[in-house]
């Protein structure tokens, strides 16, 4: 009986053991179960992708073969890296640094070893999975740029997230915590990064007790990061690219009727796929010691002395304020004093009698030295902000330069100093202060040729939605005196003594109306005056002027501002002019134009270099969309 | 009872013998080896192979061999339980020097068809001599100290060897076993009183001596008693049997995830799923209603072979019946404490539905002889 009543209370401990953990613990317990046997997975989305304004890929996807390890899966880390290199030829750098970020990271943790394995490499270590543990060849996503260092400048490049970017931005996206998760870094690419990436999906898998992997429960596929469309013509960017190969130069098309940005060049450029695949150091090397400097997009991010392409800004701010008759005329005897200092005009014996017409097709500068000061700076800045200057166009590429449209205020706050009349003066040629990018000589050249605000546009849709037009409203200025200065620009570029005379368009109903500019990089001293002053071609080339053209095309209903600026070029006439009429006349004519366009004289030399420059593009474009056919 | 007093007595003979079989504890039996070939079906992953086929045709062995022991007369078994004390006893000494070691331990013998475990064979015997023992020791000597201590010895010498293979689950239940027989027996209640506060005094005795050059069980046993205690502080090491085991036991709820659901046995959380630790696999995939169902059976074979002792006059057969019993329920109780995180983790397998050959055709041979001292019962 004693035995007996011992049995019954051992069963009813038993019995009460049994109910306590799995009625009353039953949910814990189920949560530990599941914890056990579920991993969840992260699924990177594939990238948006960006397209030029015809719908061909700037930025694409490929597949990219990797090896990763799992340092828990593999035991012995340095003897499965070592067969590994058996199989597979990998940099002795890669494996080390791969290596160190093995021992870093958790024991769970994919690190992937090697990147960009050929397609037999990928099967080799297939084949050979059971002699490598822990090892996984696995396929993933990468960014390409089929048109190479064509949009380097705009499109950015993406590259594997690093610590560093960890540390900047305030960013929960677990994908981040991807190894090598490839996020953009520079242009396009960083501007609209959330747009590209895209949000994670997720995989729940079932592990084993020892972490294999047995099947996938269900998989939430995530979501593809946006497509966008650029404004960019591919083919006429590229144009733009080969036109101002050898320069140091930055080139900008705008599209008056809705803002976009058809080219946005800078020179010499960049191939982004470097930075993709990770750069060397040698062409790191090349690429920093330039003294070009490749990597900036000067474009936008440069920001130069606007040069005599500020005049029209300086001449509608005194216009628009009454203190000057278009018609009246300045005397030039070829250098003006402001009290007590001399500033010259380019010709050395004076223009005589101008007035505003002349003044710009012949650019004077004695006429803005005098106009300047009855209009004063602070309405000088106001006309410039006006026209899109010294603002910060909202463009999602890198560091776009807010150029400066300087006042009085701007000097007390920034300097400390009271402006002083010179700055008035040096400013209305586009000197001192003054200073601008070429898009926003663009900006400037589109709102005067429009009357509208046009606003610089990028991105031409995201996800197949347009973006807002840039079109612009009207920016209250009087079109008569817009109508004025539209009319010189005309004669700069078609009159036989405007300084663009040279790159003017012959073809009918495709002329131009531009501007030339020549800003000066160094201080001209009164001895070299009186030696005369040094040519350009006698300078280091750092010391040259900077050679600057901004135009709009077709005169009558125009469709294209461009602007140009070849860095320390020389002569606007010579250097930049040339160039902004073959970017106008590619821009107009939506490819290689005929050669009646061009004045007779020119034609041959024209030929000559539309051939070179086919040769080129034909290398970029086959490269671009051959491969991919 | 002698042989005389029996044939005074209504004997069943010949085949008459099968209606008086315990019928129940029969079907009782069945239904538990049914649930054991159920799972082990699940943890196969839904195969008879390896495990449930071989399981059945043991258990098919298992229940003819019962019914043969049954049609023995229950005192030809007292009479030969010297001898097959003695057998097992030699085999067991067998096992120190030939016998065939698996995971550490050295418990089998090859006996070419089958591996034979001495020491679930010693349980059986050593119930069977401690019976016939008792049914010879005049009443009034049981709890002679000189009558006490050679049953002690008999429980002793096998317990030695079988914790030198080692086997601790086997030893505590040849122990513990032996203890029931000499208690029903009628020893004095203070020799069990001096035993456990002894017991105590050992266990004390067990940990002190650890670390010691002088130590008394394993580290591996040592480990195992540390990590019942507190098994989280090495969830990875040797709490993990512990831990899964609990996780999947109490992850099954009031009904369980269902058959062949068992996440923790299919994927291998679970530690030896198809031998000791199978009834956390039934747990887990019937849930309380399915394991609460299994203890209920056990306690109804086990209630059934009391009522047959009970009810039975010859001395031996109600010691034999109990003792066996009692030992069944040691099995049991000891394997469901032991993967509910109630007992150390000592390997003793869940009788009739853990994987193993040995321990089921013993267990069938002891019921045989219940049986036979069910049918011969005097009447």
């Amino acid at each position: 009986m004693l035995l007996g009543g011992v049995q019954l209370s051992v069963v009813a401990a038993l019995g009460v053991r049994m109910q306590s953990m799995q009625v009353e613990q039953a949910e814990d317990f189920r949560l530990l179960a599941e914890e056990n046997r579920i991993n969840i997975r992260l699924i990177p989305p594939a990238r948006g992708l960006i397209f030029d304004r015809n719908g061909m890929p700037i930025a694409d996807n490929e597949q990219n073969y990797r090896a990763v390890m799992v340092r828990e899966d593999a035991g012995d880390v340095d003897a499965t890296l070592a067969k590994l290199l058996t199989l597979v030829d990998i940099p002795e750098e890669t494996i080390a640094k791969a290596r160190e970020e093995i021992f870093k990271r958790s024991p769970f943790v994919p690190v992937t070893i090697a990147d960009r394995l050929s397609w037999e490499d990928m099967a080799k270590i297939n084949i050979n999975a059971p002699a490598l543990p822990g090892i996984i060849a696995e396929v993933g996503l990468s960014r390409v740029y089929p048109w190479g260092a064509e949009l380097g400048h705009v499109t950015g490049y993406v590259g594997p997230v690093s610590d560093y970017d960890l540390s900047k931005i305030d960013d929960q996206d677990p994908l981040l915590q991807i190894p090598k998760f490839q996020i953009g870094k520079t242009g396009v690419e960083n501007k609209m990064e959330h747009t590209f990436r895209g949000s994670a999906g997720t995989k729940r898998i079932e592990v084993n007790a020892i972490g294999r992997v047995m099947r996938e429960l269900d998989r939430v596929p995530g979501v593809a990061g946006k497509d966008v469309q650029l404004t960019i013509d591919a083919r006429l960017q590229s144009y733009v690219q080969a036109r101002l190969d050898g320069e140091s130069a930055g080139a900008v098309v705008i599209d008056l009727e809705n803002g976009d940005l058809r080219a946005v060049a800078s020179a010499p450029t960049f191939d982004p796929n470097l930075f993709v695949r990770g750069i060397s150091v040698k062409d790191w090397t090349d690429l920093n010691e330039n003294k070009y400097r490749p990597l900036a997009a000067k474009a936008v991010q440069g920001a130069y002395p606007p040069g005599s392409t500020f005049k029209m800004v300086t001449a509608l701010a005194a216009l628009e304020d009454g203190v000057i008759d278009p018609e009246e005329t300045v005397w030039c005897p070829g250098f003006t004093e402001v009290s007590g200092t001399r500033f010259h005009c380019w010709k050395r014996g004076g223009h005589g009698n101008i007035n505003f017409h002349e003044s710009l097709k012949q650019s004077c500068d004695c006429y803005y030295y005098e106009v300047s000061q009855r209009v004063g700076i602070d309405k000088m800045a106001a006309m410039a902000r006006k026209l899109g200057l010294g603002i910060k166009h909202d463009l999602p590429l890198s560091a776009v330069s807010s150029g400066l449209a300087p006042d009085k205020q701007w000097k007390t706050d920034v300097r400390g100093e009271a402006w002083r009349i010179g700055d008035t003066v040096n400013a209305s040629i586009g000197q001192g202060y003054v200073l601008a990018s070429p898009l926003q000589l663009a900006v400037m050249t589109a709102r005067l040729a429009t009357g509208r605000s046009v606003q610089p546009r990028l991105v031409k849709s995201v996800d197949g939605v347009e973006t807002v037009s840039g079109a612009g409203v009207s920016l209250g200025i009087n079109e008569n005196l817009l109508r004025r200065v539209r009319a010189s620009m005309n004669d700069v570029s078609n009159h036989l003594r405007g300084t663009a005379y040279r790159s003017r368009i012959v073809a009918e109903g495709a002329e131009m109306a531009g501007k030339t500019g020549t800003s000066q990089v160094r201080r001209i001293t009164a001895e070299e005056r009186a030696r005369g002053v040094t040519r350009n071609e006698d300078l280091p080339w750092e010391r040259r002027d900077h050679a600057l053209f901004v135009n709009f095309a077709p005169v009558v209903n125009p469709r294209f501002a461009i602007s140009v600026i070849v860095e320390h070029g020389g002569g606007g006439s010579r250097a930049a002019a040339p160039i902004g009429r073959d970017i106008t006349l590619q821009a107009l004519y939506g490819g290689q134009p005929p050669l009646d366009a061009y004045p007779s004289g020119d034609r041959e030399r024209i030929e000559e270099q539309q051939k070179r420059i086919a040769d080129m593009m034909a290398a970029v474009s086959t490269r671009a969309t051959g491969d991919r056919a | 009872m002698s042989y005389l007093e029996y044939n005074t007595k209504y004997v069943p003979t010949g085949f008459r013998k099968l209606l008086y079989i315990n019928w129940p504890i029969v079907f009782l039996l069945s239904a538990v080896a049914c649930a054991g070939f159920l799972m082990l079906f699940s943890v196969a992953g839904g195969s008879a192979d390896p495990w449930m086929s071989r399981q059945m045709e043991r258990f098919i062995a298992g229940l003819v061999l019962m019914l043969v022991v049954a049609m023995v007369p229950i005192w030809f078994w007292r009479n030969v339980a010297g001898v097959a004390y003695g057998i097992a006893f030699m085999l067991l000494i067998a096992v120190e020097f030939v016998g065939v070691e698996r995971n550490g331990s050295q418990r089998w013998l090859d006996l070419g068809v089958m591996d034979l475990q001495p020491s679930e064979l010693m349980k059986i015997t050593l119930v069977m001599l401690l019976a016939a023992y008792y049914d010879w020791l005049p009443t009034h000597k049981t709890s002679r100290p000189f009558w006490v201590f050679l049953p002690i010895c008999m429980i002793l010498l096998p317990s030695y060897f079988v914790l030198s293979q080692p086997d601790l689950g086997t030893t505590l239940l040849l122990m513990l076993g032996g203890a029931a027989v000499m208690f029903v027996a009628g020893v004095h209640w203070a020799y069990f009183a001096t035993v456990i506060a002894a017991g105590v005094g050992a266990v004390v005795a067990v940990f002190e001596s650890k670390g010691t050059p002088w130590q008394i069980l394993k580290d591996y046993q040592y480990r195992r008693i540390d990590t019942f205690i507190d098994p989280s502080n090495d969830p990875l090491g040797a709490g993990y049997h512990i831990t899964q085991a609990k996780i999947a036991f109490g992850s099954g709820g009031w009904t369980g995830r269902g058959f062949m659901q068992g996440t923790q046995s299919r994927l291998n959380f679970l530690p030896e799923k198809h031998t000791d630790f199978i009834f956390t696999t039934l747990a887990e995939e019937f849930g309380f209603i399915g394991a609460i169902t299994l203890l209920t059976l056990y306690v109804l074979i086990v209630f059934f072979c009391a009522a047959s002792a009970i009810t039975n006059k010859d001395r031996f057969s109600a010691l034999l019946t109990l003792g066996v019993a009692m030992t069944f329920f040691l099995f049991f109780a000891v394997n469901m404490a032991m993967v509910t995180g109630l007992a150390p983790v000592v390997g003793v397998p869940l009788p009739l539905v853990s994987y193993g050959g040995s321990a089921m055709l013993v267990l069938m041979l002891a019921f045989g002889m219940v049986q036979s001292a069910h049918v011969h019962k005097p009447r």
